[in-house]
Parts: C-alpha cells; structure tokens; sequence
C-alpha cells in the first residue's frame, strides 16, 4: 500500500523537524520526506493542507481489558480508540485476569492484538507473581513473549526486601522496572488528595506523603542496586523535587505523568463529581504547577493518557465508592495540544512527550518518522474543536473529567505499519 | 378615587364592634393590616379584651403557586379560643380567601363559639362565599387596584391606592 | 464550577444539601421561618395544612432512629404523608444501588426525599440523578454535611444569644469525622459570627481546617476562654482503635467538658451537644444536666427547624 501525505506540516520532534514537508509510505514504512521517490505511484493520498504530520503517538499506560474485564472494554473497542486518538503504539499494565506473569498470557495478548491489525501492543509483565509482592515472575520468559518491561501496576509492593531483589533480578538482564509511588498505609482508603477540599467534602485523604515516602524507597533503591526505575503517575511537587534531585545524582531513574493532572486538580471535584475520582488523587493547584514545571525542565520524561475505562455504573455512585479512573486514549492529543498551548510550550517539544520521549522509555524504535522509520504516523487537525461525548468517544469507557468540553484537535488520520487503520 | 380617612374609619369600626365587647370575647387581627388595628381598637374599647395575631401563611391556598411568604411572622393566639366568640379583623376584605384561611388556622387551636368578621373596607370581588357582619365603608376597585393599610411612626393609620399594572 | 445544584433557575432553594454555598439571606429565611413553626407545637391541633396530599420519603442508607424521627414528625406536622425506609438491611444487600432505590421511591409518587447515607457526597449524588420535581433534603451524608443539625444549632443559638455578630463559639472534638461540626462551621461564619474557635487533638482535625475560617486550638483550657458558646462533639467508640486516640479516660482528661473547664467560658455561656451524648467521654453528667446546657431545647427546635426546611422546599417549584 502507498501513500501519499501531502502538503502537510510535518514535526518529528527526535530528528527535529517542523516544516511543511510530504510523506511517502511504502511497504509499511516511510522511504522519503519532501519529494517522491522515482516511480512512486500513490495507492491513497491523504490531503494534509492545514494539518499536522506527526509520529503516531506513544502511549506508556493503557488498561485493555483484557483478559478479564471484558464488561468494562475490549481489546478491539479500546484499540479502535487508540487508532482514533492517534495512538500508534502503546503500552498495557499487568493488572489483568488473570495477571499478565505467565509468558503464555502475554503471547496470547499480543497474538490477539496483532490480529486486529491496530496499534502495536507492548505489554508490561508482572513484577511479581499475580502481584502479590512476594515472589518474582520469570522475567526472561515474559521477555521473550514480549514484554518491554516489568511493572507492579498499582498493586502494593511492601516488602522492601522483595523491591531489592526484584530491581536486581532486573537489572541484571537490562529490563526496566515500573512503579507506582504509593504508600499503602498512607494511602489506605484515601480517595481525594489530603488537602482543604477533601477537608470540607469529608473525604478522606491521601496526603502527597503517601507519595513520596514511597517515592524514596524506590529512589534509594535505585540508586543501590542501579536497575532502571521508570516511576509511573507522580503527582505531587515534592515527588517532582524528589525526582529532579535522584536524576542530578545520576539515579537511572525516568518518570511520567497521567495527562489529567497535567491540568487538573482538587478543586475539580466541585460538588462530589466522581468522574474526577482518580488514582493517584487531583492535588492542589501548587502540585499541578510543579508537575507542567517538570515536564518542561526534563525531571518528568513523558505524559502518558493512563487509560482506565470502566463501565457506566462504576462512576454513577457516591464519589467514595465510585471507581477510580479515566479513559483517556483519545484524549491524550488533545489534551497535550491544551497544555502546549496554555504553557507556550513549542509544538515540537510538547509532541515530544508524547512521542519520542515515551518510546525511549519502552525501548523500541517508535516514536519519529525519519526515513526508513516504520510508518506510524498521525495526521491531525489542531484547530478543529470536538466534543468529548459518549457518542463521540470509540472507547468502551465514557468516563472523563471532559465529558460535556470542547477541545481542539481531531485525529484526521492514523497509519500503523502503513496501514490506514483510522480516518475522519 | 378620594381615598377615606383611615383614622375617621376605624373610630367608626370601633363604635360597630362595641356592642359586642361582652362575655368571653377577643379581638385577632390578620397580619399585618389586622394586627395593627386589632392593637389599636383594644386600646379605643377595653384594655382588658383579649388580643390575638394570625399570620396565615401556613394556611394560604396559593401555596404551590407562590411558596412560602417570605414574611413569616409567628401567629400568636395567647387565650383559649374554644368557646370564645372571635371578633376576627382584617383591614381589606376582597376575594374572602385570606378569610377562608385564618378561619381554618383558628380551629386548628380550638372550637369558638362565635366568628365576628370586622373589616375596615369591604372592596368588593369576592370568591369565596364570605361576607364581613361589621363594615367600615365598601368600595369598588379595578382587578388591577389594590388598597394598603399604613401605618406611620407615631402610629397613624393612613389608606394608599396602587396601580398594579 | 457548575451551578450551584441546591438552587433553581430563580435562586431559590430547591434541594437542601449542605449549609455550604447557601446565602446569608436563605440561611435568614430558613431560621425565621422556623420561629413561626415553633408556636405550632405548643397548640393543640400540631398541624399545619402546608404539606397536605404530598408524600414524603425519608430513605435511610445508614441506621438512626432519632434524626429519622424528627424528621417523621416534621413532616406530619406538616399534614404530609410519611414513607420511611431503612434501606441498609434489605436490598443493598442485594446489590441494589442506590439508585434503583430511588427510582422505585419515585414511582411511588414521592415529593420529597430526606437521605441519610454513610458516604460523603451521597445526597449531592443523589439530587443529580432525580426526577426534577423532586426536593432532597441531606439528613447526614458520612463526613460531609448534615445541614438541618448546623441550622438547629444556629437556630439555638440565635434564640439564647439573638447578637450573633459578638460572638466567640467554640466546637470541640472530633471534626475530622463530624459532618456536624462542618455544617456547623460553614452556619456561623455564613451568619458573621466572628470568632468560630476548633478545639481538638491534630489526630482529629481535617487538613487544612483554618481554610475554613476557624481558629485552631489544641488546649482545651486556652480555647474555652472566654467564649459564650460551647458546641461539643459526639466521640464514636471506633476511634479509640486505629491510632487516632489513646483511650477514653484520656480524651475525657483533655477534651471533655467539665464544670471547671466550663468555668472558663462567660459565665452565661451555653453549653450543646447535637447527641446522642457520651457521658463521662466528651461531656460530664453535670454539664450534661447543668443550668447552662441547653441540649433538650436543641431538640425541640429540630422539628421546627425541619418544618421550616420541609415547607420552604415545598413552596419552591419552578
């Protein structure tokens, strides 16, 4: 299949471009920018005038469903949201059912993902079996089957001893560890961070110590044992501060952020709407400062969409009891557009987190669109305004903080290996 | 229209309800019109008379249209009305609903012997089958007209016409 | 933000789910109302024909026979028909959620529905998902609110103190877990109360609690000074277990209202408790009982209170 993306504004943010350049895929990757290749006839070609061209998008966490939660989102609906959100490669937590710690489980995942012919799917194997934190899983094997890396989702991992041993097991074959900072018994039946609003809602709070108390665990065990640690979701300006300290230090240590707390905080909840129940907690307007800080100055690496859907009856519930989580696989373009634009920052440094930035953390070679590149690119519109409605998401999950708002930028394109697998 | 003199009015109300000041008898005024003249015709008649105030607000018929008026005032009954003859005062019997209401409030506290109703202008417009016994002076009034019963500082009472338009 | 989901398009109240985010003005209106219900309790015929041919539903998520009663008789005061429901035992446990329950509550042609719930949050949950001529009133939801205990209390403390704006008041115990106390705080400082003083251990304090226009004192001793009215808090049994308090004979030492502590208060100070009291944890037998207390009146001016709420709601349909 050829084609041809014309006269659109092409940004690579890791080989640095931003000018008005065509694309030409062939074979499912890209053989030429700027002027055709000899003998290029165009089995399709997509008219890019007044759009952006750019790497189709990494995303570092999104919950599939499956194996196990089917009622809540399907492989299939989750990744025909992925395709529409112009998300070309991801990656999925182990916190299935049954937990991704079997090499079988993982091959199957990826046989099934590979069949739809959608977004390329790397699994994060289990840290630990089922999770559990006691004992570890077969990390060679659940490399093999293809998982770019081992992660305890946000399962607690309380022993300090199995955390060692796990980041040295790790780290003596090169995988990556992936940790979600959270204090277990700080965090304990916590639903909001632990600040004024939780205080006049009667909420009970998580306060930001949860976070970095765990935060220094992990840190200083990184630094012991010297295993890659990449720190999922932080949340808080003393977990930032921590994090820019541990990497002045040289701690191999990359982090990232869930794109809802890159605008959002604890005032959102207003009356109890539980469509900002999150885990980890909106905290107050400080952190969400230090948080877009760190991303601009490098401490945070990439903004990740943390993709939870779940059913409709799972938000309709006091907030307490309502359950966590936002969809968000088509709303991470759009929303990084918002903070770009809200911040200054350049479109080409914004792209990069969620593009380049975030496959470096997976190790794999996505994430830019020079020339023999793999062809996943996204082509999208940045003025054109969309409104975050159940009709208008494909993602089984219609949770969002959005739903009801207008955001600009609309995904007119997403090819995957060469393939047009979405077009609006 | 020449308004009456509000003051010449109520000395002649006075002098109607006199007769029946005997007995186990008391004055209830209907806020706020009512009220104040109740206050006053006691002082004219006999200080030792029981004296009354019905705020009818819980008893209005209007109340899924209009809610709750916003000028509650306590109703404040301080004698035993069973077997009492009431000599109920209001100052402008029109459409007879307010009427239809205080009598529903006064035995709701017990049963009077007697209802005596004394109102300073009978305007005419009734909906109710109500009728005053004891009439200061009638008037005719245009649906759009109202009449307002006021009362200054020193205690005077005085008539005001207003064009609801 | 959202609007405000208590007011109607008029700014009129049309549900009652926190004393947060009301007016001065409908606070007003509220007590003023209530005064006039107080006289129908001492008539013969306790009725008034307000709420006569409406159904009233009180739904109860989480067990209490003394709020729910208050509100029954409030309502029958009212001439209304009264449906209670003690929903925690029989459905919820069959999985039904809360809001089929209050689907079926409306077929049955409720009016009003008056919500207990252990979650925060639950009546705000509740008021986005009825029918739109319905009311809800908020009868406790966990930690957040319970709206009509803050207006009776202010309520009572107008009566015994009518110069609101000279007042110290202090609350004592534990806020952290008191949606009474946070109505409480948002009724008086709404009101102009200047001096609204929180006295409790840090273990029982919410974070960031001087947000909320209150001072915050530790000692018991130093915070009574002076003040002119006491607000104790009722100390549940299961804060003795998880680290929170060390023992009962502890917190009594330090934070329970005895006639010496009291003593550092004006003299004319009153003393209240929304109940049911601990005695001998956060409130002595003779304070309980004592000349200063007016916790019995509290009670009384509760069904006034809910009348008022009950009838201001009725009247208010867009």
């Amino acid at each position: 299949m050829k084609i041809h993306i014309r006269n659109g504004r092409l940004i690579d943010p890791k080989n640095n471009i931003d000018a008005i350049q065509d694309v030409f895929i062939a074979a499912g990757k890209i053989v030429a920018i700027g002027s055709a290749p000899a003998d290029f006839h165009a089995n399709q070609t997509l008219d890019a005038t007044g759009q952006i061209v750019c790497p189709g998008l990494v995303d570092l966490s999104a919950r599939l469903r499956e194996p196990g939660f089917e009622y809540k989102a399907t492989l299939e609906s989750e990744l025909r949201a992925a395709a529409a959100g112009g998300i070309t490669s991801l990656a999925c937590p182990p916190d299935t059912e049954p937990v991704l710690d079997e090499p079988g489980l993982v091959e199957m995942l990826k046989h099934r993902a590979k069949l739809l012919n959608l977004a390329h799917v790397y699994p994060l194997g289990a840290l630990t079996r089922q999770l559990e934190g006691k004992q570890l899983t077969e990390m060679c094997e659940l490399t093999e089957a293809g998982c770019v890396g081992f992660s305890h989702a946000t399962a607690p991992l309380t022993d300090t001893l199995v955390m060692r041993r796990a980041m040295q097991y790790a780290s003596t074959f090169g995988f990556r560890v992936w940790l979600h900072p959270e204090d277990v018994y700080l965090a304990r039946n916590g639903v909001a961070h632990d600040g004024e609003v939780a205080a006049r809602l009667g909420l009970t709070g998580i306060p930001s110590s949860a976070e970095t108390i765990a935060l220094a665990t992990i840190l200083t065990l990184a630094q012991e044992t010297g295993a890659h640690v990449h720190v999922c979701r932080i949340s808080s300006r003393e977990g930032v501060e921590m994090l820019r300290k541990a990497k002045q230090q040289g701690v191999t240590v990359s982090s990232d952020i869930g794109i809802n707390h890159l605008h959002l905080t604890e005032h959102d909840i207003g009356y109890f709407d539980a469509q900002c129940h999150l885990k980890p907690p909106l905290r107050s307007q400080r952190d969400r400062d230090a948080l877009r800080q760190g991303l601009v100055d490098g401490t945070i690496d990439a903004i990740c969409s943390d993709h939870t859907p779940v059913d409709d009856d799972a938000k309709l519930a006091p907030f307490a009891e309502s359950e966590p989580g936002a969809t968000g696989l088509e709303l991470l373009l759009p929303l990084t557009l918002k903070w770009a634009q809200e911040s200054g920052t350049p479109l080409l440094k914004a792209l990069a987190s969620v593009t380049s930035e975030p496959a470096a953390l997976l190790g794999i070679t996505a994430g830019h669109l020079a020339v023999g590149a793999c062809a996943d690119v996204c082509v999208f519109d940045m003025e054109e305004y969309w409104k975050v409605a159940p009709q208008s998401l494909l993602s089984q999950g219609k949770n969002s903080p959005f739903l009801g708002l207008e955001l600009a930028g609309k995904v007119r394109a997403t090819i995957v290996a060469g393939h047009l697998v979405h077009q609006a | 229209m020449k308004l009456p003199d509000a003051e010449q009015l109520l000395v002649e109300l006075a002098e109607k309800i006199r007769p029946l000041i005997q007995g186990k008898v008391a004055l209830v005024g209907i806020h706020s019109g009512g009220a104040w003249l109740a206050e006053r015709l006691k002082e004219i008649l006999d200080g030792d008379v029981p004296l009354g105030a019905l705020d009818i607000s819980f008893y209005r018929d209007d109340f899924e249209q209009r809610g709750l008026h916003p000028q509650v005032k306590p109703s404040h009954i301080p004698f035993e009305v069973e077997d009492c003859h009431i000599i109920l005062i209001d100052d402008v019997l029109y459409t007879g609903r307010t009427i239809r209401g205080a009598m529903n409030e006064l035995f709701d506290y017990g049963r009077p012997a007697k209802i005596t109703l004394a109102v300073l202008i009978d305007r005419g417009g009734r909906q109710m089958p109500v009728e005053a016994q004891i009439v200061g002076t009638r008037c005719e009034l245009e649906a759009h007209q109202s009449l307002e019963l006021l009362r200054d500082d020193s205690g005077k009472f005085s008539l005001k016409l207003h064009e609801n338009l | 933000m959202p609007q405000n989901p208590q007011l109607n398009k008029n700014g009129e109240l049309q549900h009652l789910l926190s004393i947060e985010g009301l007016s001065k003005d409908i606070l007003r209106h509220i007590l003023d109302t209530a005064e006039s219900f107080t006289g129908v309790s001492e008539r013969e015929v306790k009725k008034v024909p307000l709420l006569r041919g409406k159904t009233v539903c009180n739904i109860f998520f989480e067990n209490s026979t003394r709020t729910r009663t208050t509100f029954e008789i409030a309502a029958k005061r009212l001439s209304a028909d009264v449906v209670s429901l003690n929903v925690n035992s029989s459905s919820q446990s069959k999985g039904e959620t809360i809001l089929d329950t209050v689907d079926n509550l409306t077929a049955m042609h409720s009016d009003m529905f008056v919500v207990r719930h252990s979650q925060s949050g639950a009546a705000h949950f509740i008021a986005r998902h009825v029918a739109p001529h319905i009311h809800v009133i908020n009868a406790g939801d966990g930690r957040h609110a319970h709206p009509t205990q803050g207006l009776l209390d202010v309520f009572t403390i107008r009566r015994y103190k009518p110069d609101m704006h000279n007042l110290r008041v202090a609350i004592v115990g534990d806020l952290l877990h008191s949606r009474v106390a946070r109505s409480e705080i948002h009724a008086l400082t709404t009101l102009g109360v200047p001096e609204v003083r929180v006295i409790a251990p840090k273990t029982l304090l919410p974070e960031n609690v001087d947000r909320m226009g209150v001072q915050v004192y530790h000692d018991m001793r130093e915070g009574l000074k002076g003040v002119d009215v006491v607000m104790m808090l009722r100390l549940q049994n299961e804060r003795m277990s998880g680290a929170l308090l060390s023992s009962a004979q502890e917190y009594f030492k330090c934070y329970g209202l005895t006639q010496e502590k009291l003593a550092l208060a004006k003299p004319d100070a009153i003393v209240m408790h929304p109940g049911p009291m601990n005695r001998g944890v956060e409130i002595d037998s003779a304070v309980a009982d004592g000349a200063q207390s007016v916790i019995l009146p509290q009670v009384t001016y509760g069904i006034a209170v809910r009348m008022a709420v009950m009838s201001i709601l009725a009247g208010n349909t867009e």
